[in-house]
Formats: structure tokens, C-alpha cells, sequence
């Protein structure tokens, strides 16, 4: 199935399997459930995932135009987990409240 | 633009400033001012009699768009200066006598004089133009201008009834002969009717011919309201009796009759054009005077009287198309009945004036004009009691009026028509005699009733809102004039000679050369004669027993009558299509989704297989990689997620997995830029999805999961497939090279940027993005204003919370 040129590749190969069967997962988690918080963890891995992802898929394909997505993926993973849990704390996300 | 061109638009100019003069001479009736226009132009056309006689016409054009053929050009002969005459001629009388019969207090005389010179403008227009597509245009105006004189009493309802009836079905008509001149211009290619006339071996084999002429006669029928769309001129008696007196029974309504004069030359000699007109004549011919006799309302006595008075000029017009047919070999056997139709629709033109002006007199000095309430008025009105006497015996067609001898020459052309060997009228041309002597006793008989139920028998003053007297002089002469002419035409017929003559050249043109026949009373024992004898016999003896048998028109259905239909008909259009738009525009937008959809697959599903537009072949495709197939199915699977699940969150978050794989898959399918900005959008839209469910109401929150319908999932279906099978064929069939290496050379060659992505956004393809700047500013302020701009809800409060 696989054919490799080097060792280098049969690995970045085998890594983004695991990371592909760790996102699928994680996306079970999201569908299933039981919990929301549930799912905002796994929907937080899930960017992870990509993060690594990337980076590989940058590296095989030899190039350096991704790097900004990998910074991209880190912030917006960690916003959008905050503003989940704010949301599920709070209720929502920017509180609004002209008296302060 | 010469006098002519002056003359016919000289009623339009004039009407301009009749609300002028209406206001400034206050004092005067305006009337008086608008009766010399018309008196002028009948001397002026008086003077064209010369010309015509002689055989000689008068044509001359204004350019009106000359870039399609369409120019003013005015075409004087015979048959448009008869008209021309008729509609001058009367129109003095009938604008004299509404001077005396409109009150210059009470009624509001500038708009009815406007109504009145616009319509005599168009109507002069109409028999006077060359071309179709002016013919037209004036020909509308007519309609328009009788739709705004039948409601020229607003308030009544009545009126605006049967203006809207007259203008639905003249108009229906006019829209259908505006097909017929396109028609015929496709096959002549030009609007003239001379050089159509001119090039009719061009229209006679063509194709089209005959849906042409049923257009035309569509258009004749309606406007000269023969069966079965007569219906609108009784109701157009709501009108004042002046204009019922001009429109409704002198001008207006022979447009039709002059469009079938008119346009013989082209279309006559064919079977279409005989049967047709005849029978469609001879029908409203019997019809009208059939149901004339059950009218008590005196104007209505007329309106049907007018409708069968026209199907008898048509018949005679059907039937001296035959003359054609026969190449004008034997011209007397034929052209007798179209000479018959010319000096009838003078005939015509002169009583029925008269009849209408006597009965607007009646009403005007008895408040009533219903024969049941009035009776006995010879001695108090004698002048109008003879000349209803004058306009009824003409009508009837008893000697020495006019009527008598256009009544035997109608007679005459009937009998002849059971001759014409050709067409079937062997076995059917009986049923023509036979129907018009029967038609004639009803005229008979209506017309005594005219005379004698309204001025003999016992006065009943109880019943009269006013006390009965002699009209003004003012009034009198208007009917006084048509009346002698009623007489002078019936003592000396010839002296229209000069007149039907040039016309029967206008509707038999080329070779044929009129026979000096002369119109006389005496004809010897003619079978025409006894056929007037019979009908003075039967109609006198079914007169005075009318109300032992005229019961029989009680046994008619009600609910078969064709104003039943019409009524039925525009009620039964209105509901229907209010059903349709009901059925159709629910509201709903998911409905409306389902037929957007529906339509669009179904649309390419028939595309794609009659084009065979689908290929499907994989040369072109890249080998799937393993990541691609794990990408997509984590896609596929939170995809079908959304549909199931029961929370709106969890379907949330599956739509943000779907937008990061897809930024994924931009990562795999090596584009970083598309990559960032899909992560960044789909992470703020997720937020703003988390935003709406945040505040949805709390009663009807929806926590249940999709419900299933068959509809819904056949049409997702069919659009997904459909829209996947185009891809593929799409993808399959590459038509030519993409410019793109143009690009991977020139975005640094010649914009010096090595980001090729974004030296096309922003330098080969600026423009794209400065609108795509403008949609997100756009969107931007109108979210603000949105949230800010909170005006008055429905209780009224301003409501600014925002």
C-alpha cells in the first residue's frame, strides 16, 4: 500500500495515522457526547490534532507555508475553548453591562 | 406634417384647452365652443367629395419612426371619408345637443367635452390612418376614451360596471388585431394597407393567413360588439345619451365595421372570411332583435337594436365578399350586398342617431325611460313623437323611410347568397333568408313598440318624476336634421351616389368597375317585396298579441345567458387565481425552498441526460491518498451528525468540525492562505451560532431532532447527486488549459510578489476584493444598524434598549 523513499517519510507516514485515528477519536467523543464539556475537550484536542497534523503534512510536502497556520490553529483553539467555557459558565460569552 | 394631419389631431389639440375655456368663460356652455371644431371639419371634409368622386385619393405621410415602418400617413378615399363624414357630421349634432341636454351647473362639462374630442380625434384617426400600427394606436384610444364617457357618472355603479366591460372586451379585442397586423406584417413586411393590398398574393397562400384574419375579425367582432360579444354596449347605456347617441350607435361601434370594409381588399374571397363574418352577422342580427323585444328600458331597446343593425351591416359585408371570390365576374349578383351595407350603415347611422337623441329626450322631460311607466305622450310632445315615428318606421324598414330600401336590398343580398355555389351554401344557404326575415319581424316589432308604448295609450303622470312637456328647440334640432335626412335619403337615394360609390371602390379595389345601379323604391313583384309584406303581416299581428307569447323569453335559463358567463367568468378568474397564488405563496420559506430546489435539480437532471452532458472519465484525477479518505469521512460522519442530532449544540460544534476539516483539507490541497482564513471565519461564525442559540426563546425552544419528510429528503437527495454528477462531468471534461501559468509567471515578473494568492487578490483581480471590502462593510453597518436602530414597535413605544 505504502511505498516510502526513506525512513523519514514511513515515520511522518505512521504519525499522522496515529494522529488521524486519535482525531477520529475524538470526534466520537464530540458525537457521543454525554456532556457538552465533553465536547468542548474534544473539539480543544481535535485543534491539537490539527496543529500536528499540519506541521507533518508541512513537512512532507517540504514547505514552510503552514507555520502560520499552526500558530493560527493554537490561538483559535485556545480562544474558542475559552469562550466555551465562559459560555457554559456564564451563559455568554461577552458580558454586556453599561452600569460597570 | 401637412393640414390633414392637422385636421385628424385637431380634436386632441383642442381638448387641451377645454378645461381652460370651461374655466375662464364660466358663463358660456362649453359646449358651444367645442361645436365648431367639428362643423369645420365636416365642411373641410366636405370639400374632399369632389376628389373621391372622381375616383381620385389623397395620401400623405408624417414621420412618425420611420426606422420600422411605422409613420402617420393619412390615406383619404372613398370608405375613410364616409367615415370621416359620419364622425364629424354627427359628432356636430350630438356636441349641439348635449349643449341643451348637460346642464352647464350640475355637470362637470370640461372633462365630458375632453372625453368627447379625444374620442372624435381618435375615431378620426382610426378611419383615416394608412397605417396598421397608427390604425392601432388610435383605435385604442377610442376604447380608452368610450371607457372614460360610460363612466362619465362616476358615483354610479352602474357606470363604472359597464365601463369596465366595454374596456375588458374592447381592448381584448384590440390586443388581438394588434397580433393580426404583426401577423401580417411578417408576411407583407409592411404596416401600409395599400401596399399590403398592394402585395396580397404575399398573404393569400401564406400560412399564417388565417390566424391573421380570425385576429382581425376578433378584433372587429368585439369593437362592433357582435354575438357573443355584444354584451358590453347594452351596459354601456349607463353612458350619457349624447355619447350612447355618437358612441354607441353612429361611430364607435362601426370601427369594427370599417375595419371589415377595410381590410376585404386583403382577406376577402376566402371561405374563412365569408362564413365567418356572416354567420357570425346573421347570429347577432337575430339575437339582438330577438332580445330587443324584451327590454323596457328604452335605451336598451336601442343597445340591442344597435347590436343587431350592425350584424346585419356585417352579414351583408360576409356575404358581398363573395364578389371576390368570383373575380368580380358577374359584380351585381354580389356587390349588391356591400352596396346594401354602405348605404345601410348610413341609414343607420342617421335613425339611430335621431332614435337615440328622441329617447334622451323622453327621459329628459319625464325623468323615465321605462315603457312601462310612460305612455301618451303624442299630444304633449308631438315634434319628438314624430320623429321617433321617422327613426322607428325607418328602422323597421317601412317605405318612404331609408330604412325600407336598405331593408330590400338586404333582402336581396340574402336571396342572392343562397346562390353562391361554392362553400356548402347549397344545402346551408337557406338558413340565411330565412333568419334575417325572421330578424326583420322582431325589428318590426320592437320599433312599434318604441313608437307606440311610449306615446300612445293612457298617460300616467303618477308614475313621472316630472311633468312631461315639449323639449327645448336646442334639443329638437340635432334629431330634426338626422330625421329630414332619414326622408331625403329615403326620397332620393341617389344623392348618395357620390359617397358609396368611392367606397365600394375602397373595399372592391383593382379591376372592378361599379355598375351604375340606381336605389329606387319600386322594384317590381320581387320576392323582396313579399318578404316586406310578410314581415309588416306577421309583425303587426305579433305585436298586438306581445303579451300572450311574450312569455316565452321568461322560459330561457338565467343561468345560461352570456352575461351570466362573463360575470361567472371574471368572478371564476379572480377566485381562481386567487386559489393559485394561495396554493403556491404560502409563506412558508420552506415551501418555497422545496420548488427552488425541485426546479433546479429537475431543471439540470433533464440537462444533463437529453444533452448527454455527463462523462465521466478518470484520466485526469491525482491518486487518493490515505488522508484525503480519513478527512472526508470524518466530514461525512459530522455532517450526518447535524441532521441527527437532537441538540442544537452538539450540531454546532459537528458544522465546526466540518470547517476545520475543511481548512485541513486547504492545508493537504496546499493552500495556506484559503487554510487561515477558513479557520479564522469558522471559529468567529461558530461563535456567532453560539450567540443566536444563546437567545432563542425560552418558550418554543425545539430540542427534538429533525423530523423526516419524504419531500425534503427526495429533493436533498436528487440536488446533491445532481450537483455531484456535474462536478464529475465538469471534472471529466477539460475544455482547454487554465490561464493560471500566466500567473505563476507574472505574479513576481510583473507584480514582484511571490504570494501568488494574494498578488491575484489584490493586483490582477483588484477590483473582486474592493467590492468584497464593500459586502463585509456593508454587512458590518448593517448589523449595527440593526441592533442600534430600534423604531416604534407595534404598541407604539420606542423601544431603544440596543
Amino acid at each position: 500500500m505504502f511505498e516510502f523513499e526513506n525512513a523519514l517519510e514511513a515515520l511522518l507516514t505512521v504519525s499522522l495515522l496515529i494522529l488521524s485515528i486519535s482525531s477520529l477519536g475524538l470526534v466520537y467523543r464530540v458525537i457521543k457526547g454525554p456532556s457538552i464539556p465533553d465536547r468542548v475537550m474534544a473539539l480543544d484536542s481535535i485543534g491539537i490534532n490539527l496543529i500536528a497534523i499540519t506541521a507533518i503534512i508541512s513537512i512532507m510536502l517540504k514547505t514552510d507555508a503552514f507555520l502560520e497556520v499552526i500558530l493560527l490553529i493554537g490561538v483559535i483553539a485556545f480562544v474558542g475553548t475559552v469562550a466555551f467555557s465562559k459560555f457554559l459558565q456564564k451563559g455568554e460569552i461577552i458580558e454586556y453591562d453599561r452600569n460597570n | 406634417m401637412s393640414l390633414i394631419h392637422l385636421v385628424i389631431l385637431s380634436p386632441l389639440l383642442l381638448a387641451i384647452f377645454v378645461p381652460l375655456l370651461h374655466k375662464y368663460f364660466k358663463s358660456i356652455h362649453t359646449g358651444w365652443f367645442v361645436l365648431i371644431l367639428p362643423l369645420v371639419l365636416f365642411v373641410y371634409f366636405l370639400s374632399y367629395l369632389g376628389t373621391s368622386m372622381s375616383g381620385n385619393t389623397y395620401l400623405s405621410t408624417m414621420n412618425w419612426i420611420p426606422s420600422m415602418g411605422i409613420n402617420f400617413s393619412v390615406y383619404v378615399d372613398g370608405l375613410g371619408l364616409l367615415f370621416a363624414l359620419l364622425i364629424t357630421g354627427i359628432g356636430s349634432l350630438v356636441v349641439l345637443y348635449s349643449i341643451y341636454y348637460l346642464s352647464k351647473e350640475k355637470e362637470a362639462l370640461n372633462t365630458f367635452y375632453v372625453y368627447l374630442l379625444m374620442f372624435m380625434g381618435a375615431m378620426l384617426g382610426v378611419v383615416l390612418s394608412d397605417n396598421l400600427i397608427v390604425l392601432y394606436s388610435f383605435w385604442e384610444l377610442t376604447s380608452i376614451s368610450s371607457f372614460l364617457l360610460i363612466s362619465y357618472w362616476y358615483h354610479r355603479e352602474k357606470s363604472r360596471y359597464g365601463a369596465l366591460k366595454s374596456m375588458l372586451i374592447t381592448v381584448f379585442g384590440g390586443l388581438a388585431m394588434l397580433a393580426g397586423i404583426i401577423l401580417l406584417y411578417n408576411m407583407t413586411g409592411t404596416f401600409s394597407v395599400r401596399e399590403t393590398i398592394a402585395n396580397v398574393d404575399l398573404v393569400t397562400g401564406h400560412e399564417l393567413f388565417v390566424p391573421a384574419l380570425i385576429l382581425f375579425l376578433l378584433g372587429a367582432f368585439t369593437k362592433s360588439a357582435q354575438f357573443p360579444f355584444h354584451i358590453w354596449l347594452p351596459d354601456a347605456m349607463e353612458a350619457p345619451t349624447p355619447v350612447s347617441a355618437y358612441l354607441h350607435s353612429a361611430t364607435m361601434v362601426k370601427a369594427g365595421i370599417y375595419l371589415v370594409a377595410r381590410m376585404s381588399p386583403v382577406f376577402a374571397g376566402a371561405p374563412e372570411w365569408f362564413w365567418l363574418i356572416s354567420v357570425f352577422g346573421i347570429i347577432t342580427l337575430f339575437w339582438g332583435s330577438f332580445s330587443a323585444v324584451k327590454q323596457t328600458d328604452l335605451k336598451s331597446i336601442l343597445a340591442f337594436s344597435t347590436i343587431s343593425q350592425l350584424g346585419l351591416i356585417m352579414t351583408l359585408l360576409g356575404v358581398g365578399s363573395a364578389a371576390v371570390y368570383y373575380d368580380y365576374l358577374s359584380p351585381n349578383v354580389y356587390t349588391v350586398a356591400t352596396l346594401a351595407a354602405v348605404f345601410h350603415l348610413i341609414n343607420h347611422a342617421t335613425f339611430k342617431g335621431s332614435l337615440f337623441m328622441v329617447v334622451g329626450i323622453v327621459d329628459h322631460e319625464t325623468g323615465t325611460r321605462d315603457i312601462r311607466k310612460l305612455g301618451g305622450l303624442m299630444n304633449l310632445m308631438p315634434i319628438t313623437f314624430t320623429l321617433a315615428i321617422i327613426g322607428c318606421f325607418s328602422m323597421a324598414g317601412l317605405p318612404p323611410f331609408n330604412g325600407f330600401l336598405s331593408k330590400e336590398m338586404f333582402f336581396t343580398g340574402m336571396l342572392r347568397a343562397t346562390e353562391i355555389g361554392v362553400w356548402n351554401m347549397d344545402t346551408l344557404g337557406w338558413l340565411f333568408p330565412v333568419l334575417a326575415w325572421v330578424a326583420s319581424i322582431f325589428t318590426f316589432i320592437y320599433s312599434m313598440v318604441i313608437v307606440f308604448k311610449t306615446f300612445t295609450g293612457k298617460l300616467q303622470p303618477e308614475k313621472l318624476d316630472k311633468k312631461p312637456h315639449e323639449a327645448p328647440m336646442g334639443m329638437l334640432i340635432p334629431p330634426i336634421v338626422l330625421a329630414s335626412l332619414v326622408i331625403i335619403f329615403g326620397f332620393f337615394p341617389n344623392t348618395l351616389k357620390g359617397i358609396i360609390f368611392p367606397t365600394l371602390h375602397s373595399i372592391f379595389p383593382g379591376n372592378f368597375t361599379v355598375e351604375e345601379v340606381d336605389i329606387y323604391f319600386w322594384h317590381g313583384w320581387t320576392p323582396e317585396l313579399f318578404m316586406t309584406i310578410g314581415v309588416i303581416g306577421f309583425g303587426t299581428f305579433l305585436y298586438l298579441t306581445l303579451a300572450k307569447w311574450g312569455k316565452i323569453y321568461n322560459w330561457f335559463p338565467q343561468r345560461l345567458t352570456l352575461n351570466k358567463l362573463y360575470d361567472g367568468g371574471l368572478v371564476g378568474l379572480e377566485r381562481g387565481s386567487f386559489a393559485f397564488t394561495k396554493f403556491y405563496m404560502t409563506g412558508y420559506i420552506r415551501n418555497y425552498l422545496v420548488m427552488i430546489f425541485g426546479f433546479m435539480a429537475i431543471l439540470l437532471a433533464i440537462l444533463l441526460t437529453r444533452n448527454g452532458a455527463f462523462n465521466f472519465n478518470l484520466d485526469n484525477t491525482t491518486p487518493v491518498g490515505v488522508y484525503e479518505v480519513v478527512l472526508s469521512l470524518i466530514m461525512v460522519i459530522s455532517a450526518i451528525t447535524i441532521l441527527f442530532t437532537t441538540s442544537r449544540l452538539s450540531a454546532i460544534i459537528a458544522l465546526g468540525v466540518v470547517g476545520y476539516s475543511m481548512a485541513l483539507f486547504f492545508v493537504l490541497f496546499r493552500a495556506p492562505d484559503l487554510a487561515l482564513t477558513q479557520l479564522i471565519v469558522e471559529t468567529v461564525s461558530v461563535a456567532l451560532f453560539l450567540l443566536c442559540f444563546y437567545h432563542l426563546p425560552d418558550l418554543s425552544k425545539e430540542v427534538s431532532r429533525l423530523k423526516f419528510r419524504l419531500t425534503n429528503f427526495i429533493i436533498s437527495v436528487s440536488v446533491g447527486l445532481v450537483v455531484i454528477l456535474i462536478g464529475l462531468s465538469v471534472n471529466s471534461s477539460r475544455l482547454f488549459e487554465s490561464i493560471s501559468s500566466y500567473f505563476e509567471v507574472a505574479s513576481y515578473e510583473e507584480a514582484g510578489g511571490k504570494n501568488m494568492v494574494n498578488v491575484i487578490l489584490v493586483d490582477f483581480r483588484g477590483l473582486d476584493t474592493l467590492f468584497e471590502i464593500a459586502v463585509l462593510t456593508i454587512a458590518a453597518f448593517g448589523i449595527f444598524a440593526m441592533i442600534k436602530l430600534r423604531l416604534a414597535d407595534k404598541k407604539g413605544e420606542v423601544n431603544d434598549e440596543g
